[in-house]
């Protein structure tokens, strides 16, 4: 999909200059744009030394298995199909967890094991199960509570206050999060 | 309610930073040691990202440059604009459930054009950081169980995205200025 939006991108953008007359400042830009990737790139490395040092003390100190251990009860109301004791339940719950604090890294491996487990309960092997759909809408709807990406971006874009959009992003992420649930409860009685 | 927005943006970093470390010191983890073992990854990181971010950062500079983007933008600006949706938003809304490198990207590169303090700026983090790569994540978790019938998945997830998108637009109009 990166290669098709990438390829569009470029191509689309070639033929237009010819038609706007622009191809001086198609190159201009393109050269330009190069340039700022890589000093964009070269500012952010301090600002993800800070926060992959503060994920790997959250990893270390074992704090997402122990927020994930009081987090099952809130789950089973999402995943009535997930016996609270089954192994799937406390896989979902590390991955949701770890993607709530950012440790993108930490919480790929944990997800494929939260489906993995979750494929167990499944009685038709290659069809997505109600709970399975649950877990992939919640996990694509972002539950990161700081977006430390964007605080990064937006700090060397040289904001005056990169972290002012924490809160609406929060904000944001709950409705989000919420519409996810929603929707995978209603759409699973139609599919 | 625009003050607890205020309160979470203002404490939500140094309070992570205190129970972040407050915990893993408290569970005897030698906490500098394994800081610096982390913070060693901030380097391979960037420049892992760095060829990505050259290839998407020019492709995204062809396609404003040339006006591609402007006719984009003036051809869904009718649509947008009765939705109440800022039309210099909406590329980048399409784009963010397919790639994170690309959404990335074309965020920091409206930081550069508009600036990271303006409106669009504002609604523009505020989305990145409330919705999620949506087609490549379900990809990859469904090839790992050969799961082929994805049902309602993609659905649910791209709803989750529009919510996303609407509440930062929402909350952005409560809370900062146009």
């Amino acid at each position: 999909m990166v290669n098709v939006i990438w390829i569009i991108l470029i191509l689309i953008g070639l033929i237009v200059s010819v038609f706007n007359g622009r191809l001086e400042a198609v190159t201009q830009s393109a050269l330009d744009n190069a340039k700022y990737a890589v000093e964009l790139c070269f500012s952010l490395i301090g600002i993800y030394a800070l926060w992959l040092g503060l994920m790997r003390v959250a990893q270390e100190s074992g704090m997402v298995s122990r927020i994930a251990e009081k987090a099952r009860r809130v789950l089973r109301f999402i995943f009535p199909d997930v016996p609270l004791r089954h192994p799937a339940i406390g896989a979902v719950a590390m991955n949701i967890i770890a993607n709530m604090l950012g440790l993108g890294n930490a919480a790929t491996p944990l997800g494929i094991k939260a489906i993995k487990e979750l494929q167990k309960l499944n009685p038709q092997k290659d069809r997505a199960t109600n709970a399975m759909c649950m877990f992939l809408a919640i996990n694509t709807s972002s539950v990161q509570l700081i977006p430390s990406t964007v605080v990064a971006l937006r700090s060397a874009a040289g904001s005056s206050n990169p972290t002012e959009i924490i809160g609406t992003a929060f904000i944001a992420t709950i409705c989000s999060t919420t519409a996810a649930i929603i929707s995978a409860r209603i759409l699973q009685r139609y599919y | 309610m625009i003050e607890i927005m205020k309160i979470i943006s203002t404490y939500a970093i140094p309070v992570f930073i205190f129970v972040v470390l407050g915990y893993g010191y408290i569970k005897g983890v030698n906490v500098y040691d394994s800081f610096i073992e982390g913070a060693k990854e901030g380097l391979t990181t960037a420049f892992r990202v760095l060829p990505y971010m050259v290839a998407m950062f020019v492709a995204i500079g062809i396609f404003r440059s040339s006006g591609a983007m402007d006719v984009l933008i003036t051809v869904i600006a009718p649509v947008t604009n009765l939705l109440g949706i800022p039309p210099s938003i909406l590329p980048l809304a399409i784009i963010r459930p397919m790639s994170g490198i690309a959404s990335t990207s074309m965020l920091a590169e409206m930081f550069r054009l508009y600036g990271p303090d303006s409106y669009i700026g504002r609604v523009a983090s505020t989305m990145m950081g409330s919705t999620e790569t949506v087609f490549y994540t379900i990809s990859v978790y469904y090839g790992s169980i050969g799961v082929k019938k994805t049902r309602h998945t993609v659905w649910a997830a791209l709803l989750a995205d529009l919510a996303g998108l609407i509440a930062s637009i929402v909350v952005c109009n409560m809370v900062f200025d146009k």
